[in-house]
C-alpha cells in the first residue's frame, strides 16, 4: 500500500497548493478593480468623505498580504464579510445570503447525479453492448445533438413543450425555504431534466468509448475465443477494468454539473448560488462574486481530487508495482 | 482531410497542389451526409454574417412603431417576484416575417445581423486564444526548462477554475465591453490550446531536422514556424473547430446571463434573454436565436466529427 498512499498524499499536497493559488487569484480580484470603483458603488452623489470612509471599510489602506490573510482566516470559518449591496441601511453578510442558496443548488446538482449516473451508464454500456446497430447510432446521434446544444436553448425547448404546451411541469422553479421536499422535487423537474441532458450526453459517450477501448484488448478476445457470451463478456470481464475511466467520467461530469448549474439556475429562476453570483456581477457585489467563485473552484477542485484518487486507488497496475 | 502535411505540398509545387485538390475533392465526395450537411450551414452562415447589410430588410436598431397598438402586460421574473413591464411584440406576419422583440425592432433583422455579431466576436476570440495558447505551447515545447515548468503549472492553475466562473468574476471586476470579453476568454481559452500544442510540439521538438536547424544557428522564430509549426498544423484545426464552438457557447451564455455583449448591439445570446418571458405565452421568439446558436454548434461538430475520423485515422468501429 505503501506507493498508492504516496501517490495520494502527494496528489492533495498538489490539490491544496492549486487551492490556495486560486484563494490569492481571486482575492487579487479586488486589487485589479479601477480607481472608480468606490463612486460606482456608492453613487454619482457620493462626497471624498464617503469614498474614503468605504475604502477604509474594505481595507484598501492596508497593505494587501495582511488583508489576504485577513479574509482566508475568516472564509475558511464561513465568513466573507459583509456584502457591498443594501449599504443605506442595515448590512447583510455575505455567508448568511449564501447559505439557504448554497444549499439550493447543492440540491439541484444532487437530484440531478442520481438520475444522470444510472442513466448514463446504462446507455453507455448497452450502447457499447449493441455497437453499430441502429439503437447505438441513434444514441450516438442524439448525444452528439444534445453536446451541442447551448443549455438554455434546451431549457426553452422543454418549457415551450413540458410546461407551455402540455402543461406536466412548473416552468418556474421558485422555491422557498419551507417548500415541503415532494412539492421541491416536482417543482425542480425541468430544471433536473435540462441539466440531466446536458450531462448524460457526455458521460455516455466517455463510458461507451471507454468500454470500446477495452474490448479491443487480447484478453476480452480471448474470452470471445472461448465462447463466452458478448452479455458476459462485457458485464464480468470488460466492466471491472472499466471502472477507474468511468468513475473519472463521473467525477468529471459532476464538476461540470457545477458549471451548467450557473445558467439553468437562471432560466428557471431556482434560487441558487450560480443566479446569486450573476446578479452580484451584474451588481458587480465583488465580496459575493468572491466568496461564489471560491465555492464554485473549491467543489471543482476538490471534484477533480476525487477522481484522481479513485482512478489510482482502482488501477491495477500501481496497486501491485512490480 | 489529407494526411500529408503542408510543408510537404509547399515543396511538391504546382503538380502537388493540383493532385490536392483533387484529393480534397475525392474526400469531400465520399464524406457522410452530416458533414456534408455542415458544411452547408457553416457556409449558409458565413454568407448572412458577411452580407448582413444586403440580406437585412431593416437596420440593426431600427424602431418601428405599432400603428394598431399591440401591447401586452408582461409579468417579468426576476429572483425579487414578478416585476411587471409593458411591451410592444408584434405578431408574426408578412410586414415583419418572424414578428419584433420588445422594443418593436424586426426579429428577422436582428438574427441577420446577430450572425455577423455573435460569430464575429467568436471568431476573432478564437484566433486570439490559438495566437497566445499556440505560440507559448510551441515556445514552451522549444525552450523547455523552467519557461515550460513556470507557464505549465501557471495553465494548471487557471484550468483548475471552471472558465465560465472565472470569466464571470473578471468581467464583474473589468466591467462588461466587447474588448474585455474577447481578451478575457481568449485568456482562459488559450490555456487549453497550451496543453494541445505543446504536447504535439514536444514529439516535433525531438525530431532530427529541428536539431540540424538549431545547429544551422537558425533563429529561435525561424525555428517555431518553418520547422515546428507546419508539422503541428493539422491537431490544431482540427481543434480550432472545437474551441470555437466553446467560445461561441461562453460567450452566447454570457451575454445570455447579461454579463456579455451589451445591448443595442444585436446578439443572439442576449436576444435570447431579452425575449423570455415570451415563452410562457407559447411564443417561440426566444427560440429563434437560441436556435441558430444551437444549429451552428451541430453543423460545426458534424464536420469536426468527420474530420478528426479522416485525420486521425481512429474509428472505433474496430
Amino acid at each position: 500500500m505503501h506507493p498508492i498512499l504516496r501517490t495520494v498524499v502527494q496528489r492533495l499536497a498538489l490539490a491544496l497548493v492549486t487551492l490556495f493559488v486560486v484563494s490569492i487569484i481571486i482575492f487579487s480580484a479586488v486589487e485589479m478593480l479601477p480607481g472608480d470603483f468606490a463612486k460606482a458603488i456608492l453613487g454619482q452623489s457620493a462626497t471624498p468623505e464617503t469614498v474614503k470612509a468605504f475604502q477604509h471599510e474594505i481595507g484598501l489602506d492596508r497593505p494587501p498580504i495582511e488583508r489576504y490573510v485577513d479574509w482566508i482566516t475568516n472564509a475558511v470559518q464561513g465568513d466573507f464579510g459583509s456584502s457591498y449591496a443594501a449599504r443605506a441601511g442595515y448590512k447583510r453578510t455575505v455567508a448568511g445570503i449564501i447559505e439557504p442558496r448554497l444549499w439550493n443548488t447543492l440540491f439541484l446538482a444532487g437530484v440531478t447525479a442520481l438520475v444522470a449516473v444510472p442513466l448514463a451508464l446504462f446507455l453507455g454500456i448497452t450502447a457499447a453492448l449493441y455497437r453499430n446497430s441502429l439503437y447505438d447510432r441513434t444514441v450516438n446521434a442524439l448525444t452528439l445533438t444534445t453536446i451541442s446544444f447551448p443549455e438554455f436553448f434546451v431549457a426553452y425547448m422543454l418549457m415551450l413543450f413540458l410546461a407551455v404546451k402540455y402543461p406536466i411541469f412548473y416552468s418556474l422553479a421558485n422555491v422557498s425555504a419551507d417548500t415541503p421536499l415532494l412539492e421541491r422535487i416536482s417543482r425542480i423537474a425541468l430544471p433536473v431534466m435540462t441539466l440531466t441532458l446536458v450531462i448524460v450526453a457526455h458521460m455516455m459517450r466517455m463510458t461507451r468509448a471507454a468500454l470500446i477501448n477495452l474490448l479491443a484488448s487480447p484478453y476480452i478476445e480471448m474470452a470471445r475465443l472461448k465462447g463466452i457470451p458478448n452479455r458476459e463478456v462485457i458485464l464480468k470481464h470488460a466492466l471491472p477494468n472499466a471502472w477507474a475511466p468511468i468513475v473519472n467520467v463521473i467525477a468529471f461530469n459532476l464538476a461540470y454539473l457545477v458549471v451548467g448549474v450557473v445558467v439553468v439556475e437562471v432560466v428557471f429562476v431556482y434560487p441558487g448560488i450560480g443566479q446569486l453570483m450573476v446578479d452580484s456581477v451584474t451588481s458587480r457585489d465583488i465580496p459575493v462574486v468572491q466568496a461564489c467563485a471560491l465555492i464554485f473552484a473549491g467543489t471543482y477542485i476538490m471534484l477533480n481530487l476525487t477522481a484522481d484518487i479513485i482512478a489510482i486507488v482502482t488501477n491495477p497496475r500501481i496497486l501491485h508495482p512490480r | 482531410m489529407t494526411t500529408t502535411t503542408p510543408s510537404i505540398e509547399e515543396r511538391a509545387g504546382a503538380d502537388g497542389e493540383r493532385s490536392t485538390i483533387s484529393l480534397v475533392l475525392r474526400e469531400l465526395r465520399k464524406a457522410p451526409l452530416t458533414a456534408w450537411f455542415g458544411m452547408l450551414v457553416i457556409f449558409a452562415y458565413l454568407f448572412v454574417a458577411l452580407f448582413a447589410h444586403w440580406v437585412a430588410p431593416y437596420g440593426e436598431s431600427q424602431v418601428f412603431d405599432t400603428p394598431y397598438a399591440n401591447w401586452a402586460y408582461i409579468p417579468h421574473w426576476s429572483w425579487l417576484g414578478p416585476i411587471p413591464y409593458w411591451v410592444t411584440f408584434e405578431p408574426t406576419g408578412s410586414e415583419f416575417l418572424l414578428g419584433t422583440d420588445q422594443l418593436g425592432r424586426d426579429m428577422l433583422t436582428r438574427l441577420i445581423y446577430g450572425a455577423r455579431n455573435t460569430i464575429g466576436i467568436a471568431v476573432a476570440t478564437t484566433l486570439l486564444s490559438f495566437a497566445i495558447g499556440g505560440g507559448l505551447g510551441i515556445l514552451a515545447a522549444v525552450r523547455g526548462g523552467w519557461f515550460d515548468q513556470i507557464l505549465s503549472r501557471a495553465v494548471d492553475v487557471l484550468m483548475a477554475i471552471p472558465s465560465l466562473i472565472f470569466a464571470l468574476m473578471l468581467l464583474s471586476i473589468f466591467g462588461s465591453s466587447v474588448l474585455n470579453l474577447i481578451i478575457i476568454i481568449a485568456i482562459l481559452d488559450s490555456t487549453r490550446v497550451f496543453r494541445l500544442s505543446r504536447a504535439v510540439a514536444m514529439n516535433v521538438v525531438v525530431m532530427d531536422f529541428v536539431e540540424a536547424a538549431r545547429l544551422r544557428g537558425e533563429r529561435l522564430a525561424w525555428i517555431m514556424r518553418r520547422e515546428i509549426l507546419p508539422n503541428v498544423l493539422p491537431p490544431l484545426v482540427a481543434e480550432f473547430g472545437l474551441r470555437f464552438c466553446f467560445v461561441f457557447l461562453t460567450i452566447s451564455a454570457l451575454s445570455f446571463l447579461g454579463v456579455g455583449i451589451q445591448p443595442p448591439t444585436a446578439d443572439w445570446g442576449s436576444m435570447v434573454r431579452e425575449n423570455a418571458t415570451l415563452i410562457t405565452y407559447g411564443n417561440v421568439t426566444p427560440l429563434l436565436p437560441a436556435g441558430a446558436i444551437a444549429l451552428l454548434t451541430v453543423a460545426v461538430n458534424f464536420v469536426v466529427d468527420w474530420f478528426l475520423h479522416k485525420t486521425s485515422g481512429l474509428r472505433d468501429e474496430h
